[in-house]
């Protein structure tokens, strides 16, 4: 008797918890939409902002941001491709500190990179409050997501094919540039855009790198104030700047499920090749 | 390794050993900078730390009378008590939350629920800390001020932070529990066991150790987690009385004080931010044990 009845406490139990995800999940958006409506339309991603991101809108904040993910992803892909093949390919001693560090590394506080990021790119190398810094620090961020999934990519290779390219007499190079690369190109698809969505988010980490300035970037070596970032200075340091500041999130809350859309499909298209 | 050897004896060929060794020491040295950005990083901040732990030491930062780091103060204990208790009141509230919801995506839930569970529960994980933060502090803190002012509080930066580590900790509670051998679970159903016996006694023991690894990187999010938290967490430095006293967490410190500190100031909260990497090094470090044990 009391075995069915804790059964149904458990039932009851696992389904609010799942229903408090829902619930948590739909606030957040529904809330950050609903007062997001009035400022949102299509001028407010085209005009730069005006009177301290009251009115106006993020133009100039967009294409910094995005300036930030090209930086980071240009400066990120080249090592992990490598580093993946390294781990899937080669391995031995070294593979596992390199796995244990990029662990490490993946757990780093955003905060932490924001001071290293400080500290080396705009001090040491004397590249400046920049979106050269902050694109930069964000390589460091996202590189462990893909060395795993460039990893997991190659590792995903039917052996079959790796036997019939040594079979051929492929050399290592030969055989990762046709076969192992496009077979794994996928997953590590999926790995860039998991890092798209991870830069994007990001905040803490560009505050102290890319900084703070809101006008049309010139230059990789201009401050350029990420989107973010902005939801966070309008919400916390500009009174009556709360519209922007959801608009901006919502934005941003746009741009993350593009991602996640891109995200799902990619994983359908995996599955189903 | 075992993987990688099959192709071993054509690259042995004398005209290919050149483009493999080239390609080999690329690989390779991909692999050392990547593996080295964390020392990199652990270094740079450490550096810049010794600073102020030439001049202060190790004690000080619990003994001093208070945090006033431009002259010589660096009592940080209300700022590691925040942190601590943030993160430990989110935890209490997610912990249960991602199991029992994992629990449910595997063995409650209808089959076509699943699907779009998940992909809840990694959306939920992709929304930025500042969305969050900026929804505590239009909707949760206002609500919480109403029960008692100020509402920026210990309570709202727990609750916050909870819906923000849950999806990781549903993440991880999931694979975990999916890799519960089958024959142990159908072992309980021939034994007779109910729903809740087959999960206590069966599956959860047996998905300990990915279950760990779920909780420290959890923690170790939460523990790391800046921006929602100096939205609504009230940023005083003070140790709380209740959990409707603001706290000020180390990750928000260094996010609000870094744009004016200078010198020891500077260097203090480089110290803090290496305090915050020893933290979270170890939660990843145990969290690999425990899932090395499972292999």
């Amino acid at each position: 008797m009391t075995g069915t009845l804790r059964d149904r406490a458990y039932q009851a139990a696992a389904s609010a918890s799942a229903l408090f995800l829902l619930l948590g999940l739909g606030a957040v958006l529904i809330d950050t939409f609903a007062a997001a409506l009035p400022r949102l339309d299509l001028d407010f991603v085209r005009l730069p902002p005006s009177d301290a991101g009251r009115a106006g809108g993020v133009g100039p904040i967009i294409v910094s941001t995005l300036c930030i993910l090209g930086v980071a992803l240009a400066a990120a892909v080249p090592p992990a491709l490598g580093a993946g093949v390294f781990l899937a390919e080669l391995g031995g001693r070294l593979a596992r500190p390199v796995r244990l560090s990029l662990e490490v590394l993946a757990g780093v506080p955003s905060i932490v990179f924001g001071l290293f990021g400080n500290a080396f790119f705009c001090k040491v190398l004397g590249l400046g409050f920049s979106i050269l810094s902050g694109g930069l620090t964000l390589a460091c961020m996202v590189l462990p997501i893909l060395v795993k999934a460039t990893e997991e990519g190659v590792r995903a290779v039917p052996s079959e094919y790796r036997l019939g390219a040594a079979a051929l007499g492929l050399s290592r190079g030969s055989y990762l540039w046709r076969i192992g690369l496009p077979q794994a190109m996928p997953l590590v698809v999926t790995g860039l855009v998991l890092g798209v969505g991870r830069a994007l988010a990001e905040t803490a980490a560009l505050i102290f790198t890319s900084g703070y300035v809101d006008r049309w970037p010139e230059s990789l070596h201009d401050s350029g104030r990420a989107l973010s970032i902005h939801v966070y200075d309008l919400a916390m340091n500009v009174p009556g700047g709360d519209a922007s500041a959801h608009a901006s999130a919502a934005v941003l809350v746009l741009a993350i499920l593009g991602v996640n859309a891109v995200v799902a499909a990619l994983g359908r298209w995996v599955r189903t090749r | 390794m075992g993987d990688g050897s099959s192709l071993e004896a054509p690259s042995r060929g004398k005209a290919r050993v050149g483009s493999a060794s080239w390609l080999d020491a690329l690989l390779v040295l991909c692999a050392v900078v990547s593996g080295g950005m964390t020392l990199l990083v652990a270094g740079f901040v450490a550096r810049e730390s010794t600073r102020v732990l030439w001049v202060v030491g190790l004690s000080r930062w619990f003994t001093d009378p208070s945090w006033h780091p431009a002259s010589g103060l660096f009592n940080a204990l209300p700022m590691v008590v925040g942190t601590l208790l943030t993160s430990m009141l989110a935890l209490v509230l997610a912990v249960p939350a991602g199991v029992l919801s994992a629990a449910w995506a595997r063995w409650v839930a209808p089959a076509w629920a699943r699907g779009p569970y998940r992909a809840l529960v990694a959306l939920l994980a992709g929304i930025p800390s500042v969305v969050y933060g900026l929804w505590g502090l239009t909707v949760l803190v206002p609500a919480i001020a109403r029960v008692q002012a100020p509402g920026s509080s210990l309570l709202a930066g727990a609750l916050v932070l909870a819906l923000m580590v849950v999806p990781t900790i549903a993440l991880f509670a999931e694979s975990a529990l999916a890799s519960v051998p089958a024959p142990l679970l159908q072992g309980a159903a021939a034994l007779g066991l109910g729903p809740w016996a087959t999960l206590r006694g069966v599956a959860l023991p047996a998905a300990r150790p990915g279950l760990v690894a779920a909780v420290t990187l959890g923690a170790g999010r939460a523990v790391g987690e800046t921006m929602a938290l100096l939205m609504v967490a009230g940023n005083v430095v003070e140790l709380p009385g209740s959990v409707f006293d603001p706290v000020r967490t180390l990750a928000a410190n260094i996010a609000l004080e870094m744009a004016y500190a200078t010198a020891d100031h500077r260097s203090a909260l480089f110290a803090t931010g290496s305090g915050l990497l020893v933290i979270v090094a170890l939660l990843v470090l145990v969290a690999d044990r425990a899932q090395r044990a499972r292999a």
